[in-house]
């Protein structure tokens, strides 16, 4: 690396960040200097953070620094500036998951993924923006106000983990942490044209993860590449004995192989959204297809009808799951507590003050769907077609390595325009929720622009624990891909249109 | 937003409000009568799936029960703890009464 490149260090991914510091081209400090700096003069205008966490970021960039200059490797993300949804636990940091019940907490413990990034030497530059509790679609949810996205500062960056997408983005960060229970990290991934990998129910522990819906949720990375997103995922992934529903296997390896390409491969295109899905969303999944049977791919259409029952199922599961899981928010133990003449009415005032709309909403659909009268009409039922749909994925895979799939109905839509009417917004996940409910591996990788030059992202999806062959393919899309169609949106705008704060 | 039928009654989404624990004014309950009468129809396709010989699925994987040894390990501490609860009192949370004012 010749000398004055290092500003746009950055710029060159995870793996490039660290391996220029573990071998001491770089340093940790500088690397954070520059994402500081980017943050300090951009974020006023995309608000991907609800808070920034710089000393402590600092004391371990130097920390990093040392340990180099010592001669002890730091790991494999030295240096490398990351970015926390936050709805992960960081010891006596504020985690509020963008909910005024949790302004102000302070987590006394950390999530094993924060351990586990800092164990390897990545820097924690702060927490990312979401839709509260992770409900919704577009970071609008946010009772901090919403994110914006970092290509067009009049649309959403998709959500919930919006602001997390958004800082990659940017440029703000190389890598960063999302949830996806129901496409919470593909669709805003897919919106701002960066890659999100939603691994395998089980591979990453959610210890310290606040739940939303528990059967679902699960913790993945953003970055511009599908190599740097591996190699976070990486870092994060394997056995946890703090999380019961966590796999016992180790993490398998993410990056071997990665490039090998996808010649024999056989690649199902899903054609059961076609209706749901705008044509450059669906255009550019065929695209997608064309472009993996001209690397040597099998590509088949198949229709797999029961993909079209996983939203109905989803919600009437995963609010179910959160009715239970936030009945935790009842002003005893933490966060927010309105006062009340008994227990029962500050439970009832404080949940009602401290939780949003959509959060709301979604306690009362769980709780009628699990109440006495409805529980086998709508949760057993729901139940039921998340068996239908899972059976219907394992047919397909007795066909199919992989699939492939739109990830989104449309591109990056502007502010406002689906937040008057939820079942709306709710479709925005159609082609992110099967993956859920069968706790299935899916990537989302930048493919394509729209007229209005927005990015679009396709889905790669896998059976359990074939992240290796999901990212390869995903690997050899972004091959295909012209790299105008991907972050960070300010490398993109560098011919002379104004970066966000300028 | 009105559905044309309301599916669920204002009785019922005040029942809902009352088991969910949220005190809702009577404008929040009408607009959620509306919205959740949007979602039920919205999720009918499932209501209605034949699904006679299919058994439910609570959780994508086979999960085992999972236990650790049975030894003495450090927990969170007490003080930590009851330093993020709005009210304590004696190392306990403090609550309003439980059974109100005229028992």
């Amino acid at each position: 690396m010749s000398e004055g490149t290092e500003g746009h260090l950055l710029d060159r991914g995870v793996r490039a960040i660290a391996h220029a510091v573990r071998s001491g081209e770089a340093t940790a400090v500088n690397v954070l200097e520059e994402a500081l700096g980017r943050i300090h003069e951009q974020d006023r205008s995309l608000h991907c953070f609800n808070l920034l966490t710089e000393e402590a970021a600092l004391a371990a960039a130097v920390r990093v620094d040392d340990s180099v200059a010592r001669g002890v490797d730091p790991g494999p993300l030295a240096g490398v500036p990351v970015a926390l949804k936050d709805n992960l636990c960081t010891q006596g940091i504020e985690t509020t998951c963008s909910s005024r019940i949790l302004q102000g907490w302070r987590p006394p413990y950390d999530a094993t993924v924060v351990s586990r990034l800092r164990q390897a030497g990545a820097i924690a530059v702060g927490k990312t923006n979401l839709d509260e509790f992770a409900m919704g679609s577009s970071t609008e949810n946010s009772a901090f106000g919403p994110t914006y996205n970092p290509w067009d500062l009049t649309r959403v960056p998709g959500g919930s983990s919006g602001g997390s997408a958004a800082a990659v983005a940017a440029g703000f960060v190389a890598t960063s942490l999302g949830s996806d229970t129901g496409g919470s990290i593909r669709q805003p991934a897919s919106l701002c044209g960066v890659v999100g990998i939603k691994p395998t129910y089980g591979l990453v522990s959610r210890y310290g993860l606040i739940a939303f819906a528990s059967s679902l949720d699960q913790i993945g990375t953003f970055a511009v590449e599908v190599g740097d997103a591996a190699a976070a995922l990486e870092v994060i992934a394997g056995h946890d004995p703090a999380d019961s529903t966590s796999l016992g296997q180790p993490a398998p390896s993410l990056l071997e192989g990665l490039y090998d390409g996808v010649d024999g491969l056989r690649v199902g295109l899903i054609s059961d959204f076609l209706a749901d899905v705008a044509e450059s969303c669906s255009k550019a999944a065929d695209d997608a297809g064309e472009a993996l049977a001209r690397a040597g791919a099998k590509v088949e259409q198949v229709s797999i009808p029961e993909m079209l029952l996983g939203l109905p199922a989803y919600y009437i599961i995963a609010p179910a799951e959160a009715s239970s899981n936030l009945a935790r928010y009842d002003g005893v133990r933490y966060g927010l507590r309105v006062d009340g003449p008994d227990v029962e009415t500050m439970n009832a005032r404080t949940r009602a003050e401290g939780f949003g709309a959509e959060v709301r909403r979604r306690v009362m659909i769980g709780t009628y769907a699990l109440s006495s009268g409805y529980y086998d009409a709508y949760y057993g039922q729901a139940q039921k077609a998340r068996t239908l749909l899972i059976r219907a994925f394992e047919a397909a895979y007795e066909r199919f390595d992989v699939l492939l799939a739109p990830t989104t109905p449309s591109a990056a839509f502007r502010l406002g325009a689906k937040t008057a009417n939820p079942i709306e917004m709710y479709l925005s996940d159609l082609c992110t929720i099967p993956s859920n409910l069968s706790g299935h591996p899916a990537v989302s990788v930048p493919f394509a622009l729209d007229l209005d030059g927005l990015p679009i992202g396709v889905q790669v999806l896998a059976p359990a624990l074939g992240e290796a062959v999901m990212l390869r393919v995903g690997a050899a899309l972004e091959a295909a891909a012209s790299p105008s169609v991907r972050g960070p949106a300010r490398v993109r705008r560098a011919g002379g249109e104004a970066v966000p704060g300028e | 937003m009105a559905a044309s039928v309301e599916l669920i009654s204002l009785e019922e989404v005040r029942h809902v409000a009352k088991l969910a624990r949220l005190e809702l004014t009577d404008g929040e309950i009408a607009t959620l009568q509306g919205e959740l009468s949007a979602l039920l129809d919205h999720v009918d396709k499932v209501r209605r799936l034949d699904t006679a010989d299919i058994p439910p699925t609570a959780h994508p994987l086979p999960l085992e029960n999972v236990l650790r040894p049975d030894e003495v390990r450090p927990c969170l501490d007490r003080e930590i703890v009851l330093a993020a609860a709005p009210a304590v009192e004696s190392d306990r949370f403090l609550v309003p009464s439980i059974l109100g004012d005229s028992p």
